[in-house]
């Protein structure tokens, strides 16, 4: 007999959507190394309206405190493009609500959740795992059937259970953000995006408002840039009068598995989901809406198991199929365009931008450009310059 | 001489960056401290390229 069915590692939109899953139809434990469920965040709270539906979330004002129904990209020559609709395509949110409110949920449904407990060893016995649990210095053995990672980018669970989850540096950024307020100039229903290889190599500045003049501003680079994110940062607020005598009310930092997904995210006895199991858009860095779907997708296939008593690394590789098709084709379709994207110089950039519409952008990102769309860049947008050409046919090939 | 891997704890903000970087699994974050274990740390730098703040430093 196990102490648990499952535990899961990780109170994060992954694991307590698992939990919410799960907690139901088996023992569940969540445990959590940090004191407090949703902060320190490393994130910019952004979750847009397809998640909600697909999560079955109704937005509230608790949490889904800012209300987006757009973006503005600024290219490196100055230049912005606004693409704002009518109604709400998204929100931000207030993590530390958000998820709290997610792990009452958990537990209404009878998982149980222990926080400042901190795995520190794992072992497969039999077939069951053994977790070594350290609170306040003080060890304990804790067993169950089947284990759920989702204990982040800095996860050891998996990687102690035999599943290597190591972030691969080129398909990881490296991410500084500040909660400022005291800001102007930006409206507030849309989220700011800048680029430009000066202002943020292999990557982009963001502004997400949490309400007027309150917002997520940070960055995300790639691991190799001379100078650390933060030094990006601080830059660039300088030169921006909007925001250069705001307050800083929070300092968030994190690593970002933009692209190295993992071929398997199960092992015996193990399924790894969210941040832990990289995933994350490689596009815009985005997380939350996926880990949710993720985590959710791990809990059904852990329940699945238990019925079956079956936890072998083969029986569990149907909830690996099953992501791939469900986000995982998709993403690793938006892995390409993001590799086009870094490839592209300041002058490339402001050049698309001044010939391609916000259509055919939008189609390029997601990996859907249609037959006239490529004819179209290819013999009349492009032709002028060979080398951009020459990127866009080789991204377009399939 | 040998290198080693050095945290700068006021610096640090503890995302934790490193730790998933880490390809020996060399180090750990506990509450807001991280921990390098030197026996087993190779020295790469994975944790200085990736560490958003400047924190990890190679030092002789």
């Amino acid at each position: 007999m196990t102490d648990y069915d499952i535990i899961i590692v990780g109170a994060g939109p992954a694991g307590l959507c698992a939990a919410i899953e799960t907690g139901k139809e088996a023992k569940v434990l969540v445990l959590d190394r940090k004191q407090e469920i949703g902060c320190p965040k490393r994130c910019a709270e952004g979750l847009s309206l397809r998640w909600f539906k697909k999560m079955n979330l109704k937005p509230k004002k608790e949490w889904a405190v800012q209300e987006i129904k757009g973006a503005e990209l600024y290219t490196p020559n100055g230049k912005s493009i606004k693409m704002k609709a009518k109604k709400a395509e998204g929100y931000v949110l207030e993590r530390k609500i958000f998820e709290k409110e997610l792990a009452i949920e958990a537990v209404k449904k009878g998982a149980k959740i222990l926080m400042k407990n901190q795995v520190i060893g794992a072992e497969k016995k039999d077939n069951e795992i053994e977790l070594i649990v350290e609170e306040n210095k003080e060890k304990k053995k804790i067993t169950c059937k089947i284990v759920i990672a989702c204990d982040g980018v800095d996860s050891l669970t998996a990687k102690m259970l035999g599943l290597n989850t190591k972030l691969d540096l080129k398909e990881t950024d490296s991410g500084y953000q500040y909660e400022m307020t005291g800001i102007t100039g930006y409206d507030e229903n849309l989220l700011h995006l800048f680029f430009g290889t000066d202002i943020a190599p292999r990557g982009y500045i963001w502004i997400f408002p949490k309400r007027k003049g309150t917002a997520n501003v940070g960055i995300g680079i790639g691991a190799y840039e001379k100078e650390t994110a933060k030094y990006y940062l601080d830059k660039w607020i300088k030169t921006q009068d909007g925001l250069k005598n705001g307050s800083i009310i929070e300092v968030n930092a994190g690593v970002i598995p933009v692209g190295g997904f993992l071929e398997k995210m199960q092992a015996d006895n193990l399924l790894v989901a969210g941040d832990a199991g990289h995933m994350v858009d490689p596009i815009h860095g985005g997380g939350i809406g996926i880990a949710m779907e993720g985590g959710r997708l791990a809990g059904k296939h852990a329940i699945k198991a238990i019925k079956e008593n079956k936890f072998s690394e083969k029986d569990l590789s149907e909830y690996t199929k099953e992501w791939y098709k469900l986000s995982g084709n998709d993403l690793k379709r938006r892995l390409k365009g993001r590799h086009l994207l870094e490839k592209l110089t300041n002058d490339d950039f402001n050049y698309l931008v001044d010939s391609i519409n916000v259509e055919e952008a939008l189609r390029i990102g997601n990996g859907t450009l249609t037959k006239k769309d490529k004819t179209i860049l290819f013999t009349k947008k492009l032709i002028t310059r060979p080398k951009l050409l020459k990127l866009m046919i080789e991204y377009a090939r399939d | 001489m040998k290198m080693t891997v050095e945290n700068d704890p006021d610096k640090c903000v503890y995302c934790g960056g490193c730790v998933g970087v880490c390809p020996v699994q060399a180090i750990t974050l506990k509450d807001t401290k991280i921990i390098i274990d030197k026996n087993k740390c190779i020295n790469c730098g994975a944790c200085v390229s990736i560490c958003p703040v400047g924190a990890m430093k190679l030092k002789k």
